[in-house]
């Protein structure tokens, strides 16, 4: 027998672990490397969760594990410039642009930018001993290492990331884009970090990217903790594109404090395996939460969004809707849970989930949640499976326009109400010309990227 | 241009037509009337495409062709149009891009290039200015909210969109006011010429005091009973539909 079918995945991760800590611990920071090993004495109790898990009950994480997969403890030279291969499919929006290659910065051209009202954009690595005030503050302050597995095994192994911090009072008006690109000549575990702080009465939009441009097989398991102090605002908007051999595994946490206002739209245009966590808490009073998300899903792909809404004090609002299109042989899960804690007066949460299946072997398990403790309250959920309708259809048929072209309109119009939430007005046209691209099956492949790799 | 013979069909098993017979000509207007249940509104879903209804025996022929053996949307682009009795809401989905799909897919039907942008504009106001809809409409999506005069003059503005050689009135008249049953017979009176033709399917005599007919034809238990001038129309409204129940 190979020594991979008798050693299960948990010893082999911390074998791992164990055997590269100095290159872990030599390509990142002290204030990260402070962190490990609790973590991967979590990661021992915990392990890969499976379906077991309540959380975990209909995606089969153990399974994405069951490949061999390198794992980089330092950026690869790269002998191309990214440029020449990967063009960004949003153009005509200025951005502050950050680029990380399989879960390193990539200078670009420094590691850390620091714009004139005090924004910074850069390396976690770099950040972390240039700011270690915010570091010790904020990182790892969110995570839940004593109950994910996956979380305690990102904690142990992440090196690097992007690091975003937009001081007191300030607007950054230039939306921030972030281009996660996987590329390697053999199948890649990546593990990064993200921390996004907004401090008081600050704005900003961050824009995430995802995408793979070899045709190797990938896990990415990202963690992102994400700040918003009191009257602060934040849009963050996550676009997942990678092909079908890809595995995404993220996991979100933001917290926000007195009348800050954050919105999350996190948008799985394309990827073979993707689970979502995403764990919103509402700490200080009239917070105004939204989370939005949309799912495309065909073959046999398979996308898993929970998300966890923690209304912790009084007068907060949550707003949230998943809508998701399901053909072919295509699985997907929502689990949406909503708590209201019993000192959470005046909460207002509203909770939606639509499908829509194209085909009899599509699936999607929904699964709204909510729990209320405290008796002055207004919430309500909703979730629905349905099929493209009928009569729409032939009434559209009735206007001369073809029963495809009529679905994909209807589609379209489906998805809109989740895109129509993104307040760029060029990001959002360029988003929605992406869903419509991925109607059609025309994103079949990651752009300009000259490998078919799906 | 429209010759439906001896037509039957039925829906779950259950005959509705029984055997009709009409021949409508450019620059006419077709009155049928009936009593609920006679077969009005199947014959409007068999002559646009309606999947829920079987075909049984007969022929439909529109300019020579056989519409029978043509689906939905190709019965709109050789310019059979619909007015719905029920227009359908479609969430999400914008009048302007519904609109903007159903223009272009006639056009690219007809070998014509698809319409700039600013053309498609110019067209979507002057004929929301001809039905004398309310410009607000074409900013939602497709019949969303729509009151249900609203949605009457919609239908008529697609009508004005798509110039259909033969359109077909279902019910248009049906929960109407009057000011609002106005505004669509107006637009149909507009958009009427020497070359195209207009089917009106109604209960009730009050709509044929806008739009008047050339031909009235009562349908009864699933066949045209009897065929006449507008007068028949008052004849009826006078009598009432027991007239015809009683065997005249």
């Amino acid at each position: 027998m190979s020594k991979t079918a008798t050693l299960n995945i948990k010893d082999e991760m911390v074998n791992l672990y164990l055997n590269n800590l100095d290159l872990i611990s030599e390509g990142s920071s002290s204030l990260m490397n402070h962190h490990r090993e609790e973590a991967i004495q979590n990661f021992r109790i915990l392990g890969i969760p499976t379906l077991k898990n309540e959380k975990y009950k209909y995606s089969k994480i153990e399974s994405v594990f069951s490949n061999e997969y390198e794992k980089y403890f330092a950026p690869k030279h790269i002998t191309f410039k990214v440029d020449d291969i990967f063009r960004c499919d949003i153009p005509e929006l200025d951005t502050h642009l950050a680029l990380v290659l399989n879960g390193f910065y990539m200078p670009n051209p420094n590691r850390l930018q620091v714009m004139e009202n005090g924004v910074v954009i850069g390396s976690m690595i770099d950040a972390a001993a240039k700011y270690p005030h915010l570091f010790e503050k904020y990182y790892n302050a969110q995570a839940e290492n004593g109950s994910d597995g996956l979380v305690a095994l990102n904690t142990a192994f992440a090196q690097d990331g992007v690091f975003i911090y937009v001081p007191k009072g300030a607007v950054c008006t230039k939306p921030i884009q972030v281009i996660n690109l996987l590329m390697a000549e053999e199948n890649l575990l990546v593990q990064y970090r993200n921390l996004i702080i907004m401090e008081e009465s600050s704005q900003a939009n961050v824009l995430i990217c995802d995408h793979s441009l070899s045709p190797k097989r990938f896990v990415s398991n990202v963690v992102t903790e994400i700040i918003v102090e009191a009257n602060a605002q934040l849009e963050f908007v996550k676009m997942q594109n990678e092909h079908n051999d890809s595995t995404q595994l993220t996991h979100t946490y933001t917290k926000q404090e007195r009348d800050s206002k954050l919105i999350t739209n996190v948008l799985s245009l394309h990827g073979g395996f993707i689970r979502n966590n995403l764990y919103m808490q509402l700490a200080g009073e009239g917070a105004d939460a939204h989370a939005y998300g949309l799912y495309l899903t065909d073959r046999t792909q398979h996308t898993d969004n929970y998300t966890f809404i923690d209304h912790a004090v009084p007068n907060c609002t949550s707003n949230e809707l998943y809508k998701g299109i399901l053909d072919e042989q295509a699985t997907g899960a929502f689990n949406g849970r909503i708590l209201v804690r019993r000192d959470a007066q005046k909460t207002q949460a509203y909770q939606s989930n639509n499908n829509l299946l194209l085909t009899p072997d599509a699936k999607i398990r929904t699964k709204p949640q909510l729990e209320i403790y405290a008796d002055d309250v207004k919430c309500s959920h909703g979730a629905t499976v349905g099929q493209i309708d009928y009569e729409a259809l032939f009434y559209m048929r009735a206007r001369g326009i073809g029963e495809r072209e009529a679905k994909l309109l209807l589609m379209f119009g489906f998805t809109h109400e989740v895109v129509k939430q993104i307040s760029i007005e060029s990001l959002r046209e360029r988003i929605d010309d992406m869903v419509n691209k991925r109607l059609r099956g025309e994103l079949s492949r990651c752009h300009s990227c000259p490998m078919n790799c799906c | 241009m429209l010759v439906i013979k001896d037509l039957h069909a039925k829906i779950n098993d259950k005959e509705i037509l029984k055997g009709i017979n009409l021949e409508v000509k450019p620059g006419e207007v077709h009155a049928i009337m009936g009593p609920n249940g006679s077969g009005k509104s199947t014959l409007a879903s068999v002559l646009t495409g309606r999947e829920l209804v079987e075909v049984t025996h007969g022929s439909v022929t529109f300019n020579g062709k056989n519409v029978l053996e043509m689906p939905a949307e190709i019965r709109s682009r050789e310019g059979i149009f619909l007015s719905f009795q029920y227009p359908v809401e479609i969430p999400g989905v914008s009048m302007v891009n519904f609109m903007k799909a159903a223009v272009n897919e006639h056009r690219k039907y007809r070998n014509l290039e698809p319409l700039s942008a600013s053309d498609f504009l110019k067209l979507l106001r002057e004929r929301k200015e001809l039905v004398e809809i309310d410009s607000a409409l074409t900013n939602r999506s497709v019949n969303e909210g729509f009151s249900g005069g609203e949605k009457k003059k919609n239908e008529i503005f697609q009508m004005a969109m798509l110039e259909p050689k033969l359109s077909i009135l279902d019910e248009t008249d049906s929960g109407l006011d009057i000011d609002a049953l106005r505004v669509v017979a107006n637009g149909v009176n507009k958009l009427k010429t020497a070359e195209n033709a207009t089917i009106v399917i109604t209960h009730y005599q009050r709509l044929l005091d806008y739009i008047v007919p050339d031909f009235v034809h009562i349908l009864y238990n699933g066949r045209i009973v009897k065929s006449a001038g507008k007068e028949l129309a008052l004849e009826l409204e006078e009598k009432g539909y027991d007239w015809i129940k009683n065997g005249n």
